[in-house]
């Protein structure tokens, strides 16, 4: 039925506007007006760019440079609650994806998303988080070029899912992996480890304490570029994320068949993150980070690295923690204060708060 | 005046302690610490790699993921795959398996499994879903006996009526008897776990101490504590004395915590328990009295009698008493290791077999 | 069983008639109960487990722990001068 002061609309849309609810309706997932709206209302407007803008299915990029080859990572975000203390699922989105890619030794150039929202969920948090987005966006130096959002059904998702995919390029003639780790080689971490944990623990509320600490979602992608043009010899990138930096170590040290040996006295570890998780019972070592990454590299470059990084923003507290010794079955030793070791192994499920 | 004074965990006063234990061991000894927080303070900072390799610390079945018997597990999974019920628990029993599946397991297929950190925790969780039954599985130590208590008496002040707890709470001096009691029993001296008896006190155990001829030490939990407390019992064993001495005076009287005391006895009384492995020990649990029986989930629900099956091949039992190794289970290694663990010691972090077993791999 | 921690005592209020207090862990905060040691003042210490109060930390029992640790003849022939740079 066509009213003069109506929008006119076609196919089976719901014809009220966005801006009565205030919340995600079904409508907003049909892909009809209300999709358009929400797409141009939220996201264009934060987000916009040449190439999302020509609003296709799908963009196309520009060719591979010569001597470089296309670097791809894809990673999703459920992370619950979505705000916490220096950060937002948007943040983190952006932050993980960008890093994922660089630690390949690549610069990040282009991303993708896919936004699930549920029914619901509040337009005003959706806004704040697409801005983050946009704002870490800006901070990494990439594009977002094709996006997707869908609609589910309240209690069929969890308030907002973000799905990203990076692209980025590298030198072709770099050999940076998990598996390049050399017996001799020094563990450098571009700082304090557990703060990602902590803060997003501290949001969920359910755990009663009050520390101040803040994720440190960051995009790490200058840092490695700092790095790289240096022209050091780089092994190993990679992000302490899920499992923490220990589990992250084991998997180095399994990949590349070598032995890791920490000093736990060198590990940086914030006061009150220490201090939580001597409340709680958890263990920093295990705890996830966002804006770290682990860099292994020959012993005689341990030092230029850190001058390099203790330049860069994100790598200020930076500091060598170990080194890679003799090739084995891929086992990572930690030194305590009293000379003793323990050996760390993978985390073995979810991590769960001790009482004992 | 610091909370904890920083030099307790300064490794040259450790250090500086082990070198007095050496100097004067002149024989094998063999010590157990029966508390899950001791053993994981021993193995985060290697402390028995500072020891002279005379002295042996056996753990002992300190820590409720050992100790909490199968029977109750199954109770636990029974109640928590009720759809009208939220299961809330303290993180480390969500690993611990049943005959064939744990808490995590429940969690996975559906049932409301939380963890919480806090008793008082639950009893929120039981205040904001007043459709809901919040069933706590009340574990641990007398450590944990007066927080629970605490929340039962506020449950009840509170009329709050959908609350229960799953009481699987153990008593030390009991296991204690019956590790000692044991004719293949190799321990000969004892670390009281610092924390029970700063409920507690330690009055229960001058008899222990006289019965049994052994020294036991009241010991805390920092590195420096620890090192005390086995230092103080080294010298009792080098000189023949067999008292109760105190290393943890900052938080432990004789007497302990009277208020505490009180409220455990108002609310619970001694029962026979089953500690899984070991067996049954008279008056080591804690149970719900008469009068807070409605608190009682097992009262509250109707729950059907599982059979239980433990691994025909775990030698549990004897490792958590002492009179076993992890090593020498034929199965330890082999169909035994902590990614396929046949029993609670290999399944905790710090059970006594997973903890040789992480020490060992540092050896080979 | 024991992970308990101590902290500072800060305030002591009541929350729906059941003593609580907020307890300073050297700049992490957590609301305790404090039923199980009633007599608690502010600016004490407190050995904190699970949410409640265990015990109080009493000055001169923390001495007794310094007490015992200066009487180990490991500590004083061991040690150099004591240094105050804790």
């Amino acid at each position: 039925m066509n009213q003069p002061d109506m929008p006119i609309v076609e196919g089976p849309n719901c014809p009220l506007p966005i801006t009565d609810h205030g919340t995600i309706v079904i409508g907003h997932g049909s892909g009809g007006q209300m999709t358009h709206d929400l797409i141009r209302g939220v996201f264009q407007s934060r987000l916009g760019n040449a190439i999302l803008d020509t609003a296709n299915d799908a963009a196309s990029i520009t060719d591979t440079p010569p001597g470089e080859q296309l670097v791809v990572s894809t990673d999703a975000h459920i992370v619950s609650p979505l705000f916490f203390a220096g950060g937002d699922i948007g943040r983190l989105a952006v932050c993980g994806t960008v890093n994922d890619v660089a630690m390949l030794g690549a610069e990040p150039r282009f991303l993708t998303a896919t936004f699930i929202l549920e029914e619901g969920f509040s337009i005003h948090e959706l806004e704040l988080i697409v801005d983050s987005f946009a704002q870490a966006c800006q901070e990494a130096g990439v594009k977002l070029i094709a996006a997707d959002t869908k609609v589910t059904e309240k209690g069929k998702s969890d308030k907002l899912f973000i799905s990203t995919t990076g692209f980025g390029w590298a030198k072709s003639s770099l050999r940076i992996g998990g598996e390049q780790a050399k017996p001799g080689d020094s563990v450098i971490i571009s700082g304090s480890v557990g703060n990602h944990g902590i803060s997003v623990a501290e949001a969920r509320g359910n755990l009663g304490f009050s520390s101040q600490v803040r994720s440190d979602t960051a995009p790490l992608n200058g840092l490695v570029k700092a790095l790289l043009a240096a022209d050091l010899n780089v092994h190993v990138l990679r992000d302490p994320t899920r499992g923490g930096l220990a589990t992250t170590l084991v998997e180095i040290a399994r990949q590349s068949k070598v032995n890791i040996e920490l000093d736990e006295q060198s590990i940086p570890v914030d006061k009150p993150v220490r201090k939580t998780c001597e409340l709680l019972g958890l263990d920093p070592l295990y705890l996830a980070n966002e804006g770290k990454l682990i860099l292994i590299l020959p012993e005689n470059q341990a030092e230029e690295a850190l001058r390099i990084m203790r330049g860069s923003p994100y790598g200020e507290h930076s500091q060598v923690i170990g080194r890679v010794s003799d090739p084995s079955r891929g086992q990572v030793w930690l030194k305590t204060p009293f000379g003793t070791t323990r050996v760390l192994e993978m985390l073995a499920g979810e991590m769960l708060p001790r009482i004992c | 005046m610091s909370e904890t004074p920083q030099n307790l965990r300064d490794a040259t006063l450790t250090k500086a302690i082990m070198a007095e234990i050496r100097r004067i061991t002149t024989q094998p000894w063999n010590i157990m610490e029966i508390c899950g927080g001791q053993t994981h303070a021993i193995m985060q900072y290697g402390l028995d790699q500072l020891l002279p390799s005379e002295i042996t610390l056996i753990h002992g079945p300190g820590c409720p993921v050992c100790v909490t018997s199968l029977q109750s597990i199954e109770q636990a999974l029974q109640i928590a795959a009720r759809p009208d019920v939220i299961f809330t628990t303290f993180g480390d029993m969500l690993r611990v398996p049943g005959n064939h599946a744990d808490l995590f397991t429940a969690r996975s297929q559906g049932a409301d499994v939380r963890v919480v950190y806090s008793p008082l925790d639950s009893l929120k969780i039981a205040t904001a879903n007043p459709d809901k039954q919040v069933v706590f599985f009340a574990i641990g130590f007398e450590t944990t006996a007066p927080t629970i208590a605490s929340t039962i008496l506020s449950a009840r002040k509170a009329g709050i009526n959908n609350f229960s707890i799953l009481p699987a709470n153990v008593l030390v001096p009991p296991a204690m008897h019956a590790i000692l009691s044991n004719p293949a029993n190799r321990v000969q001296g004892f670390l009281a776990a610092g924390h029970v008896c700063a409920v507690m006190g330690y009055h229960e155990y001058p008899p222990i101490a006289g019965q049994y001829q052994i020294p036991i030490v009241v010991t805390g939990f920092e590195p420096v504590d620890l090192a005390t407390g086995i230092l103080m019992t080294i010298q009792q064993l080098e000189a023949g004395q067999h008292t109760v001495s105190n290393a943890y005076p900052r938080f432990v009287t004789l007497e302990g915590n009277l208020v505490a005391q009180k409220m455990i006895s108002d609310v619970f009384e001694p029962v026979d328990r089953q500690w899984r492995g070991i067996g049954t020990i008279p008056l080591s649990g804690l149970d719900l009295r008469p009068e807070y029986a409605r608190f009682n989930a097992l009262t509250r629900f109707e729950l059907a009698d599982t059979p239980l099956s433990e691994s025909p091949l775990c030698i549990a039992g004897k490792v958590l008493s002492g009179v076993a190794k992890p090593f020498e289970c034929p199965a330890f290694g082999k169909e035994c290791v902590p990614a396929h663990p046949l029993g609670a010691p290999m399944v905790s972090s710090e059970g006594a077999c997973a903890a040789y077993y992480r020490y060992h791999r540092t050896r080979e | 069983m024991c992970l308990g921690i101590p902290g500072k005592v800060v305030s002591i209020f009541d929350q729906e008639n059941t003593l609580m207090a907020s307890v300073d862990f050297d700049g992490v905060q957590q609301v305790v109960c404090v039923a199980t040691t009633p007599e608690v003042q502010v600016g004490q210490y407190v050995l904190v487990h699970a949410g409640f109060a265990l015990n109080v930390l009493s000055d001169t029992e923390a001495e007794e722990t310094l007490r015992i640790l200066r009487d180990l003849e490991a500590f004083n022939a061991n040690l150099p001068e004591e240094d105050s740079n804790q």
